[in-house]
Protein backbone atom coordinates (compact mmCIF):
# COMPACT_ATOMS: atom_id res chain seq x y z
CA UNK A 1 0.00 0.00 0.00
CA UNK A 2 1.46 3.38 -0.93
CA UNK A 3 1.72 6.44 1.26
CA UNK A 4 -1.25 8.29 -0.22
CA UNK A 5 -3.53 5.32 0.12
CA UNK A 6 -2.45 4.84 3.69
CA UNK A 7 -3.18 8.44 4.55
CA UNK A 8 -6.55 8.21 2.87
CA UNK A 9 -7.30 5.02 4.78
CA UNK A 10 -6.57 6.70 8.07
CA UNK A 11 -8.85 9.55 7.16
CA UNK A 12 -11.52 7.18 5.89
CA UNK A 13 -11.37 5.27 9.16
CA UNK A 14 -11.85 8.45 11.12
CA UNK A 15 -14.79 9.47 8.99
CA UNK A 16 -16.30 6.01 9.25
CA UNK A 17 -16.03 5.92 13.01
CA UNK A 18 -17.68 9.31 13.32
CA UNK A 19 -20.40 8.55 10.78
CA UNK A 20 -21.32 5.05 11.89
CA UNK A 21 -21.57 6.05 15.51
CA UNK A 22 -24.59 8.17 15.61
CA UNK A 23 -25.44 10.57 12.87
CA UNK A 24 -27.72 13.51 13.40
CA UNK A 25 -30.96 11.60 13.35
CA UNK A 26 -29.92 8.49 15.19
CA UNK A 27 -32.84 6.52 16.52
CA UNK A 28 -32.22 5.29 20.05
CA UNK A 29 -32.30 1.51 20.44
CA UNK A 30 -35.75 0.21 21.34
CA UNK A 31 -36.48 -1.25 24.78
CA UNK A 32 -36.28 -5.02 25.07
CA UNK A 33 -38.23 -5.19 28.34
CA UNK A 34 -41.61 -6.23 26.92
CA UNK A 35 -40.11 -8.77 24.51
CA UNK A 36 -37.98 -10.23 27.30
CA UNK A 37 -40.98 -10.52 29.62
CA UNK A 38 -43.13 -12.07 26.87
CA UNK A 39 -40.39 -14.65 26.24
CA UNK A 40 -40.25 -15.46 29.96
CA UNK A 41 -36.69 -14.17 30.14
CA UNK A 42 -37.14 -11.19 32.44
CA UNK A 43 -36.25 -12.90 35.73
CA UNK A 44 -35.76 -9.65 37.63
CA UNK A 45 -37.14 -6.19 36.88
CA UNK A 46 -35.77 -3.41 39.03
CA UNK A 47 -36.23 0.28 39.70
CA UNK A 48 -35.00 3.01 42.00
CA UNK A 49 -37.12 5.03 44.37
CA UNK A 50 -36.17 8.19 46.24
CA UNK A 51 -37.59 8.25 49.73
CA UNK A 52 -37.25 9.91 53.16
CA UNK A 53 -34.92 7.04 54.07
CA UNK A 54 -32.69 7.54 51.04
CA UNK A 55 -32.55 5.80 47.69
CA UNK A 56 -34.20 2.40 47.53
CA UNK A 57 -33.78 -0.31 44.92
CA UNK A 58 -36.83 -2.47 44.29
CA UNK A 59 -36.54 -5.80 42.49
CA UNK A 60 -39.44 -7.93 41.28
CA UNK A 61 -39.64 -11.42 39.86
CA UNK A 62 -42.70 -12.55 37.89
CA UNK A 63 -44.12 -13.71 41.26
CA UNK A 64 -43.81 -10.39 43.02
CA UNK A 65 -41.56 -8.00 44.89
CA UNK A 66 -38.55 -10.01 46.05
CA UNK A 67 -36.10 -7.43 47.30
CA UNK A 68 -36.17 -3.92 48.66
CA UNK A 69 -32.69 -2.61 49.38
CA UNK A 70 -31.40 0.50 51.04
CA UNK A 71 -28.71 2.08 48.89
CA UNK A 72 -25.99 3.96 50.70
CA UNK A 73 -23.84 6.51 48.89
CA UNK A 74 -21.79 4.84 46.14
CA UNK A 75 -23.19 1.41 46.89
CA UNK A 76 -25.69 1.01 44.08
CA UNK A 77 -23.52 -1.24 41.90
CA UNK A 78 -22.80 -3.52 44.84
CA UNK A 79 -26.50 -3.67 45.75
CA UNK A 80 -27.49 -4.55 42.17
CA UNK A 81 -24.71 -7.13 41.86
CA UNK A 82 -25.90 -8.75 45.09
CA UNK A 83 -29.45 -8.98 43.73
CA UNK A 84 -28.17 -10.51 40.46
CA UNK A 85 -26.25 -13.07 42.47
CA UNK A 86 -29.12 -13.98 44.78
CA UNK A 87 -32.02 -13.87 42.32
CA UNK A 88 -30.79 -14.06 38.72
CA UNK A 89 -28.41 -12.16 36.43
CA UNK A 90 -31.28 -11.85 33.92
CA UNK A 91 -32.02 -8.49 35.42
CA UNK A 92 -33.18 -5.39 33.57
CA UNK A 93 -34.08 -1.88 34.72
CA UNK A 94 -37.84 -1.70 34.11
CA UNK A 95 -39.38 1.02 36.29
CA UNK A 96 -42.87 0.67 34.78
CA UNK A 97 -42.99 -2.92 36.05
CA UNK A 98 -42.57 -1.62 39.60
CA UNK A 99 -45.20 1.10 39.45
CA UNK A 100 -47.44 -0.63 42.01
CA UNK A 101 -44.88 -1.13 44.80
CA UNK A 102 -43.41 2.31 44.15
CA UNK A 103 -46.83 3.89 44.46
CA UNK A 104 -47.62 2.02 47.68
CA UNK A 105 -44.27 2.99 49.17
CA UNK A 106 -44.75 6.65 48.20
CA UNK A 107 -48.12 6.59 49.96
CA UNK A 108 -46.59 4.91 53.00
CA UNK A 109 -43.85 7.55 53.26
CA UNK A 110 -46.48 10.26 52.93
CA UNK A 111 -48.36 8.73 55.89
CA UNK A 112 -51.30 7.79 53.69
CA UNK A 113 -50.85 4.00 53.67
CA UNK A 114 -50.87 1.60 56.61
CA UNK A 115 -50.58 -1.75 54.85
CA UNK A 116 -48.98 -3.07 51.67
CA UNK A 117 -50.92 -5.12 49.16
CA UNK A 118 -48.33 -5.80 46.47
CA UNK A 119 -47.57 -9.42 45.65
CA UNK A 120 -44.40 -10.63 47.35
CA UNK A 121 -41.89 -13.26 46.29
CA UNK A 122 -40.42 -14.65 49.52
CA UNK A 123 -37.75 -16.82 47.90
CA UNK A 124 -34.91 -14.96 49.63
CA UNK A 125 -36.25 -15.83 53.07
CA UNK A 126 -35.14 -19.01 54.84
CA UNK A 127 -37.87 -20.92 56.68
CA UNK A 128 -36.97 -19.49 60.04
CA UNK A 129 -36.63 -15.96 58.69
CA UNK A 130 -39.99 -16.37 57.03
CA UNK A 131 -41.62 -17.38 60.35
CA UNK A 132 -40.02 -14.46 62.18
CA UNK A 133 -40.90 -11.90 59.52
CA UNK A 134 -44.44 -13.22 59.23
CA UNK A 135 -44.70 -12.59 62.98
CA UNK A 136 -43.52 -8.99 62.51
CA UNK A 137 -46.10 -8.52 59.79
CA UNK A 138 -48.72 -9.08 62.51
CA UNK A 139 -47.54 -6.03 64.47
CA UNK A 140 -50.01 -3.30 63.55
CA UNK A 141 -48.98 -0.06 61.87
CA UNK A 142 -47.64 2.38 64.43
CA UNK A 143 -47.20 -0.36 67.03
CA UNK A 144 -44.07 -2.07 68.28
CA UNK A 145 -43.10 -5.46 69.73
CA UNK A 146 -40.01 -6.87 71.43
CA UNK A 147 -37.56 -9.37 69.96
CA UNK A 148 -38.78 -11.86 72.54
CA UNK A 149 -42.41 -11.46 71.56
CA UNK A 150 -41.55 -11.91 67.92
CA UNK A 151 -39.44 -15.00 68.65
CA UNK A 152 -42.31 -16.46 70.66
CA UNK A 153 -44.79 -15.76 67.89
CA UNK A 154 -42.38 -17.46 65.48
CA UNK A 155 -42.44 -20.57 67.68
CA UNK A 156 -38.96 -20.16 69.20
CA UNK A 157 -39.45 -18.33 72.51
CA UNK A 158 -35.80 -18.79 73.50
CA UNK A 159 -34.49 -17.89 70.08
CA UNK A 160 -34.75 -14.14 70.35
CA UNK A 161 -31.12 -13.64 69.36
CA UNK A 162 -31.65 -15.77 66.25
CA UNK A 163 -34.82 -13.79 65.66
CA UNK A 164 -32.76 -10.60 65.80
CA UNK A 165 -30.42 -12.01 63.17
CA UNK A 166 -33.35 -13.06 61.02
CA UNK A 167 -34.77 -9.53 61.18
CA UNK A 168 -31.35 -8.17 60.27
CA UNK A 169 -31.35 -10.21 57.08
CA UNK A 170 -34.81 -9.05 56.02
CA UNK A 171 -34.74 -8.84 52.17
CA UNK A 172 -37.97 -6.80 52.19
CA UNK A 173 -37.59 -4.13 54.87
CA UNK A 174 -40.46 -1.64 55.34
CA UNK A 175 -42.89 -4.00 53.56
CA UNK A 176 -42.12 -6.69 56.14
CA UNK A 177 -41.95 -4.28 59.07
CA UNK A 178 -38.94 -5.44 61.07
CA UNK A 179 -38.49 -1.80 62.12
CA UNK A 180 -41.37 -2.30 64.58
CA UNK A 181 -39.30 -4.67 66.71
CA UNK A 182 -37.49 -3.11 69.70
CA UNK A 183 -35.54 -4.20 72.78
CA UNK A 184 -37.67 -5.10 75.80
CA UNK A 185 -36.10 -2.19 77.74
CA UNK A 186 -37.43 0.19 75.11
CA UNK A 187 -34.09 0.54 73.31
CA UNK A 188 -34.20 0.74 69.53
CA UNK A 189 -32.21 -2.46 68.99
CA UNK A 190 -30.64 -2.83 65.56
CA UNK A 191 -31.75 -2.27 62.00
CA UNK A 192 -30.74 -3.56 58.61
CA UNK A 193 -30.57 -0.03 57.19
CA UNK A 194 -29.09 1.65 60.25
CA UNK A 195 -30.87 3.16 63.26
CA UNK A 196 -31.55 6.53 61.61
CA UNK A 197 -33.76 4.85 59.08
CA UNK A 198 -35.52 2.88 61.82
CA UNK A 199 -36.24 6.12 63.72
CA UNK A 200 -37.57 7.77 60.57
CA UNK A 201 -39.93 4.88 59.81
CA UNK A 202 -41.25 4.77 63.39
CA UNK A 203 -41.78 8.55 63.30
CA UNK A 204 -43.71 8.30 60.02
CA UNK A 205 -45.98 5.71 61.58
CA UNK A 206 -46.58 7.79 64.70
CA UNK A 207 -47.88 10.51 62.46
CA UNK A 208 -47.08 14.18 61.82
CA UNK A 209 -45.96 16.37 64.67
CA UNK A 210 -44.22 13.59 66.53
CA UNK A 211 -40.45 13.19 66.77
CA UNK A 212 -38.33 10.10 66.86
CA UNK B 1 -9.75 -19.47 41.08
CA UNK B 2 -12.67 -17.37 42.18
CA UNK B 3 -15.39 -17.11 39.58
CA UNK B 4 -16.47 -13.57 38.89
CA UNK B 5 -20.24 -13.24 39.29
CA UNK B 6 -22.15 -12.26 36.17
CA UNK B 7 -23.13 -8.59 36.34
CA UNK B 8 -26.82 -7.63 36.05
CA UNK B 9 -27.83 -7.91 32.39
CA UNK B 10 -28.73 -4.23 32.45
CA UNK B 11 -25.00 -3.45 32.57
CA UNK B 12 -24.60 -5.04 29.13
CA UNK B 13 -27.49 -3.00 27.78
CA UNK B 14 -26.05 0.20 29.23
CA UNK B 15 -22.62 -0.46 27.77
CA UNK B 16 -23.41 -1.97 24.38
CA UNK B 17 -27.03 -1.42 23.30
CA UNK B 18 -26.29 1.58 21.11
CA UNK B 19 -23.37 -0.03 19.33
CA UNK B 20 -25.23 -3.30 18.75
CA UNK B 21 -28.07 -1.24 17.28
CA UNK B 22 -25.70 0.69 15.00
CA UNK B 23 -23.95 -2.50 13.94
CA UNK B 24 -27.26 -4.06 12.90
CA UNK B 25 -28.45 -0.96 11.07
CA UNK B 26 -25.16 -1.00 9.14
CA UNK B 27 -25.34 -4.72 8.37
CA UNK B 28 -29.03 -5.42 7.70
CA UNK B 29 -30.46 -1.94 7.15
CA UNK B 30 -32.77 0.15 9.33
CA UNK B 31 -35.92 -1.87 8.60
CA UNK B 32 -34.66 -5.33 9.55
CA UNK B 33 -32.46 -3.89 12.30
CA UNK B 34 -35.40 -3.58 14.70
CA UNK B 35 -36.14 -7.32 14.60
CA UNK B 36 -32.49 -8.33 14.51
CA UNK B 37 -31.88 -6.13 17.54
CA UNK B 38 -34.63 -7.78 19.63
CA UNK B 39 -33.52 -11.23 18.50
CA UNK B 40 -29.91 -10.50 19.44
CA UNK B 41 -30.75 -9.36 22.94
CA UNK B 42 -33.26 -12.13 23.61
CA UNK B 43 -30.73 -14.75 22.48
CA UNK B 44 -28.12 -13.15 24.73
CA UNK B 45 -30.55 -12.98 27.67
CA UNK B 46 -31.51 -16.62 27.18
CA UNK B 47 -27.91 -17.85 27.21
CA UNK B 48 -26.60 -15.39 29.80
CA UNK B 49 -26.97 -17.33 33.09
CA UNK B 50 -25.03 -20.30 31.63
CA UNK B 51 -22.21 -18.15 30.30
CA UNK B 52 -18.93 -19.55 31.62
CA UNK B 53 -16.56 -16.81 30.60
CA UNK B 54 -17.68 -13.26 31.28
CA UNK B 55 -14.32 -11.72 30.36
CA UNK B 56 -15.38 -10.62 26.86
CA UNK B 57 -19.07 -9.85 26.98
CA UNK B 58 -18.83 -7.36 24.14
CA UNK B 59 -17.22 -9.90 21.82
CA UNK B 60 -19.86 -12.44 22.83
CA UNK B 61 -22.68 -9.99 22.09
CA UNK B 62 -21.33 -9.06 18.67
CA UNK B 63 -20.93 -12.72 17.76
CA UNK B 64 -24.64 -13.16 18.48
CA UNK B 65 -25.51 -9.94 16.64
CA UNK B 66 -23.51 -11.11 13.61
CA UNK B 67 -25.40 -14.44 13.54
CA UNK B 68 -28.75 -12.65 13.71
CA UNK B 69 -27.63 -10.30 10.93
CA UNK B 70 -26.71 -13.29 8.74
CA UNK B 71 -30.16 -14.80 9.37
CA UNK B 72 -31.75 -11.60 8.12
CA UNK B 73 -29.49 -11.24 5.09
CA UNK B 74 -30.22 -14.86 4.11
CA UNK B 75 -33.94 -14.46 4.66
CA UNK B 76 -33.87 -11.40 2.48
CA UNK B 77 -31.90 -13.25 -0.20
CA UNK B 78 -34.59 -15.97 -0.19
CA UNK B 79 -37.37 -13.49 -0.82
CA UNK B 80 -34.99 -11.60 -3.06
CA UNK B 81 -35.66 -9.37 -5.94
CA UNK B 82 -32.61 -9.18 -8.20
CA UNK B 83 -32.05 -5.48 -7.52
CA UNK B 84 -31.31 -4.09 -4.07
CA UNK B 85 -34.35 -2.72 -2.32
CA UNK B 86 -33.86 1.02 -2.20
CA UNK B 87 -36.16 1.36 0.78
CA UNK B 88 -33.68 -0.65 2.82
CA UNK B 89 -30.87 1.81 2.22
CA UNK B 90 -30.58 5.09 4.06
CA UNK B 91 -31.36 7.83 1.59
CA UNK B 92 -28.61 10.22 0.63
CA UNK B 93 -29.65 13.86 0.51
CA UNK B 94 -29.55 15.22 -3.00
CA UNK B 95 -28.52 18.80 -2.40
CA UNK B 96 -24.95 18.39 -1.22
CA UNK B 97 -22.21 20.00 -3.23
CA UNK B 98 -19.57 17.98 -5.09
CA UNK B 99 -16.86 16.39 -2.99
CA UNK B 100 -18.91 16.72 0.17
CA UNK B 101 -19.34 13.31 1.71
CA UNK B 102 -22.14 13.21 4.23
CA UNK B 103 -22.82 10.63 6.90
CA UNK B 104 -25.78 9.48 4.89
CA UNK B 105 -23.64 8.91 1.80
CA UNK B 106 -21.29 6.85 3.86
CA UNK B 107 -24.10 4.82 5.39
CA UNK B 108 -25.42 4.10 1.90
CA UNK B 109 -21.97 3.15 0.68
CA UNK B 110 -21.47 0.81 3.64
CA UNK B 111 -24.89 -0.70 3.06
CA UNK B 112 -23.91 -1.40 -0.55
CA UNK B 113 -20.75 -3.34 0.35
CA UNK B 114 -20.70 -7.13 -0.09
CA UNK B 115 -21.94 -8.92 3.06
CA UNK B 116 -18.59 -9.94 4.49
CA UNK B 117 -16.92 -6.60 3.87
CA UNK B 118 -19.88 -4.74 5.31
CA UNK B 119 -19.89 -6.88 8.44
CA UNK B 120 -16.13 -6.64 8.89
CA UNK B 121 -16.17 -2.87 8.43
CA UNK B 122 -19.08 -2.51 10.86
CA UNK B 123 -17.37 -4.66 13.48
CA UNK B 124 -14.16 -2.74 13.06
CA UNK B 125 -15.55 0.78 13.17
CA UNK B 126 -18.71 0.47 15.24
CA UNK B 127 -17.73 -2.23 17.70
CA UNK B 128 -14.04 -1.27 17.66
CA UNK B 129 -13.17 -4.93 17.36
CA UNK B 130 -9.63 -6.19 16.95
CA UNK B 131 -9.08 -8.36 13.88
CA UNK B 132 -8.99 -11.45 16.09
CA UNK B 133 -12.42 -10.52 17.47
CA UNK B 134 -13.79 -9.88 13.99
CA UNK B 135 -12.48 -13.31 12.99
CA UNK B 136 -14.20 -14.93 15.96
CA UNK B 137 -17.50 -13.12 15.44
CA UNK B 138 -17.57 -13.90 11.72
CA UNK B 139 -16.15 -17.39 12.14
CA UNK B 140 -13.42 -16.76 9.60
CA UNK B 141 -9.60 -16.61 9.85
CA UNK B 142 -7.84 -13.53 11.10
CA UNK B 143 -6.13 -12.79 7.74
CA UNK B 144 -9.56 -13.09 6.11
CA UNK B 145 -10.98 -10.63 8.63
CA UNK B 146 -8.17 -8.21 7.89
CA UNK B 147 -8.66 -8.63 4.15
CA UNK B 148 -12.39 -7.99 4.37
CA UNK B 149 -11.87 -4.77 6.32
CA UNK B 150 -9.26 -3.54 3.86
CA UNK B 151 -11.23 -4.46 0.77
CA UNK B 152 -14.27 -2.78 2.27
CA UNK B 153 -12.27 0.36 2.97
CA UNK B 154 -10.81 0.32 -0.52
CA UNK B 155 -14.23 0.13 -2.07
CA UNK B 156 -15.52 2.95 0.15
CA UNK B 157 -12.57 5.09 -0.83
CA UNK B 158 -13.26 4.46 -4.50
CA UNK B 159 -16.91 5.40 -4.01
CA UNK B 160 -15.85 8.54 -2.34
CA UNK B 161 -13.42 9.74 -4.96
CA UNK B 162 -15.70 8.80 -7.81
Amino acid sequence: MNETNHREDVEMERTLRAALRGGRDEVPPPSIVDAAAAAGLLDVAYARLDSPVGTLVLASTPRGLARLAYVDEGQEDAVLQDIALRLSPRMIAAPARLDEPRRELDEYFAGRRRAFHVALDLRLLSNFTRRVLTATAAIPYGGVATYKEVATAAGSPRGFRAAGNALGSNPLPIVLPCHRVLHSGGGLGGYTGGLNRKRTLLAIERGPGTTA
Amino acid sequence: MATVPLPPFQNLLDAHARDVHRFLIATVGPVDAEDAYQETWLAALRAYPQLRDASNLRGWLFTIAHRKAIDHVRARARRATPVPEPAELPQAPAADGPGRVTDDDLWSAVAALPDKQRTAVALRFIADSAYAEIATAMEISEPAARRNVHEGLKRLREERTR
